[in-house]
């Protein structure tokens, strides 16, 4: 690990003004901002992170989860996954939400890793991970050895020619069903982007993954209040009971009336080069009854399109039948 | 055991009485052996050498270090530690608390729980910097020899371990465990101790010492200062 400098900001105005100097080069952003460190601090000793200076945010006064006064639920930034995940409001109102956060990683991860910083979280691809690989997303115009190598938990849905690292993350999916809005400080002022937008394709850009800027910092992300009586569920499948990455997962957030899918939201994991939000498959089933031949029709359109790798032809499949299988659960009525 | 009686304050052991540890041997061992064979090496360099050696000093990298203040066991270390230092790294070769284990250094083992305001976390991936007057507790905290936590007996008890170097982390996560709500069956038991590794094997024996602790009322978390 490189040594760095590190400094601990007093408020959120000093943090920016810490974190603004950074740069995106392809030489590596310089200033990082460290929260929990669970996903920053193994990149480092893996010496893929090199930050010249570590910005330490965990004092700042962003560890709060409010009830909105119109309905829905504020996240502060730096609320570590499991309170997230035990808080009361949370498995009340949005169940999906509490169980992607339990499913991942392990307990003490989970008291350490933040909001913000599982937003963050980088690919798990082997190739990233070591720097005597070539990485077009670590150093751009170096190649894709996982196109054609170890490539078994890579993505299937939005990845190029450059790229075909999966998001890991099991909250960001939950939150992309949820439609979040992820809210964003900087010098200049607070903008807010809905996590649809969040995050970037690879394209001919890999190193690029989300829209934030240096001198931007998470502050907060909010949910919409729950639809009255709809239900959700995460389904995560994987080759361990516990503590490991999703092959495929589905949020699904579903209202029922009379035998009709009323409104429904869905979004995949472990297969997408960022958590897939699937409009198409939404489409196919809002306002249809329930049963197997619409949810079916449902996965299909959400895989169409799927460009499978070399080792991960299954995961079409698996990802339909995930998708088939949590519409069943969330739309049971026992 | 003999060396109970003899403990330091970092939990190693002294050798008053005439008494040394195998640990004790090894170290003073090895550090003979260093002795023994720089001493020659050190006669074969050329005069000549020595000189131009002298004449041109070697830029050494400024050593950058912080200060903090670290809160073990209830007690208060200052200590001045390079910003990269983890927490796992401090406790063990900085403050000579050996008990916790380093197994994968990257948060994938949980042979490095701690708990750090009552909370387990892996102490590998903690910098040591950014937890300055953060209530820490390492095993060497949880009990002693003679006043053993509860979890401990049970895990002798039960037999939970078996070469034990997963065990403090078990009993690490174990302990955290009973302040968090964890469904009552063996199956939530496996799944909350999901994130500690036993390469041997111990696991039903560790869910078996876990699941009556957690029936007795008096089971606390709360660190035991040490004597």
């Amino acid at each position: 690990m490189h040594t760095f400098q590190f400094t601990r900001p007093g408020d959120i105005d000093e943090a920016i003004a810490a974190t603004a100097p950074a740069t995106t080069t392809p030489t590596g952003t310089v200033i990082r901002i460290i929260a929990g460190g669970t996903t920053l601090i193994d990149l480092m000793k893996l010496n893929v992170e090199q930050p010249d200076t570590l910005v330490d945010i965990n004092h700042l006064p962003l560890a709060q989860i409010e009830v909105l006064p119109e309905g829905g639920l504020k996240l502060g930034a730096l609320v570590r996954n499991s309170d997230l995940a035990h808080h009361a409001a949370v498995q009340r109102d949005y169940p999906v939400l509490s169980q992607a956060l339990l499913s991942g990683a392990s307990a003490q991860l989970r008291n350490k890793a933040t909001t913000s910083g599982n937003l963050l979280q980088r690919t798990r691809c082997i190739y990233f991970r070591d720097t005597a690989m070539p990485c077009n997303k670590r150093e751009p115009e170096t190649g894709c050895p996982a196109i054609n190598g170890v490539n078994r938990m890579m993505a299937i849905l939005g990845t190029s020619e450059h790229c075909i690292a999966s998001n890991p993350s099991d909250m960001n999916v939950a939150l992309t069903a949820l439609e979040a809005t992820i809210h964003i400080q900087n010098a200049q002022g607070v903008r807010s982007v809905p996590i649809n937008e969040f995050y970037l394709l690879p394209g001919d850009t890999p190193q690029r993954e989300t829209v934030l800027e240096p001198g931007d910092l998470i502050t907060h992300v909010t949910l919409p209040a729950p639809v009255n009586g709809n239900k959700s569920l995460y389904l995560k499948l994987r080759d361990r009971a516990s503590y490991e990455f999703a092959l495929a997962s589905a949020a699904v957030i579903a209202k029922t009336e009379d035998n009709r899918l009323t409104h429904v939201r869905i979004a995949l994991g472990g297969v997408g080069a960022r958590p897939w939000r699937s409009l198409k498959a939404e489409q196919v089933l809002t306002g249809t009854t329930l049963g197997e031949t619409n949810f079916r029709k449902a996965a299909e359109a959400a895989l169409q399109g799927a460009r499978p790798q070399s080792q991960n032809g299954f995961k079409v499949e698996l990802a339909k039948r995930c998708l088939t299988h949590a519409l069943r659960l969330v739309t049971q009525t026992t | 055991m003999s060396d109970e009686k003899n403990k330091n304050q970092a939990g190693g052991t002294d050798t008053g009485f005439g008494y040394t540890s195998r640990r004790t041997f090894l170290t003073r061992l090895g550090s003979v052996g260093l002795l023994a064979t720089t001493a020659p090496i050190a006669k074969v360099v050329p005069a000549a050498e020595t000189e131009t050696a002298a004449e041109t000093p070697v830029p050494t990298k400024p050593e950058t270090t912080l200060p903090i203040t670290l809160r073990i066991n209830c007690q208060e270390h200052q200590l001045q530690v390079d910003p990269r230092t983890t927490l796992l790294d401090c406790l063990r070769e900085n403050l000579h608390l050996t008990g916790t284990k380093k197994g994968c250094d990257h948060g994938q083992c949980g042979a490095c729980t701690v708990h750090i305001n009552g909370r387990r976390v892996n102490s590998c991936l903690c910098l040591a910097v950014m937890h300055d007057h953060d209530e820490i507790t390492t095993i060497e905290g949880i009990g002693q020899p003679g006043d053993l936590h509860p979890m401990q007996s049970a895990f002798v008890t039960c037999d939970g371990y078996q070469c034990g170097y997963c065990t403090s982390g078990q009993i690490m996560s174990a302990v955290a465990l009973l302040n968090e709500p964890c469904g009552p069956n063996d199956a939530d038991v496996k799944e909350f101790m999901s994130g500690n590794i036993c390469r041997c094997g111990a696991y039903s024996n560790i869910v078996a010492a876990i699941q009556p602790v957690r029936q007795k009322p008096s089971s606390s978390v709360a660190p035991r200062p040490r004597d």
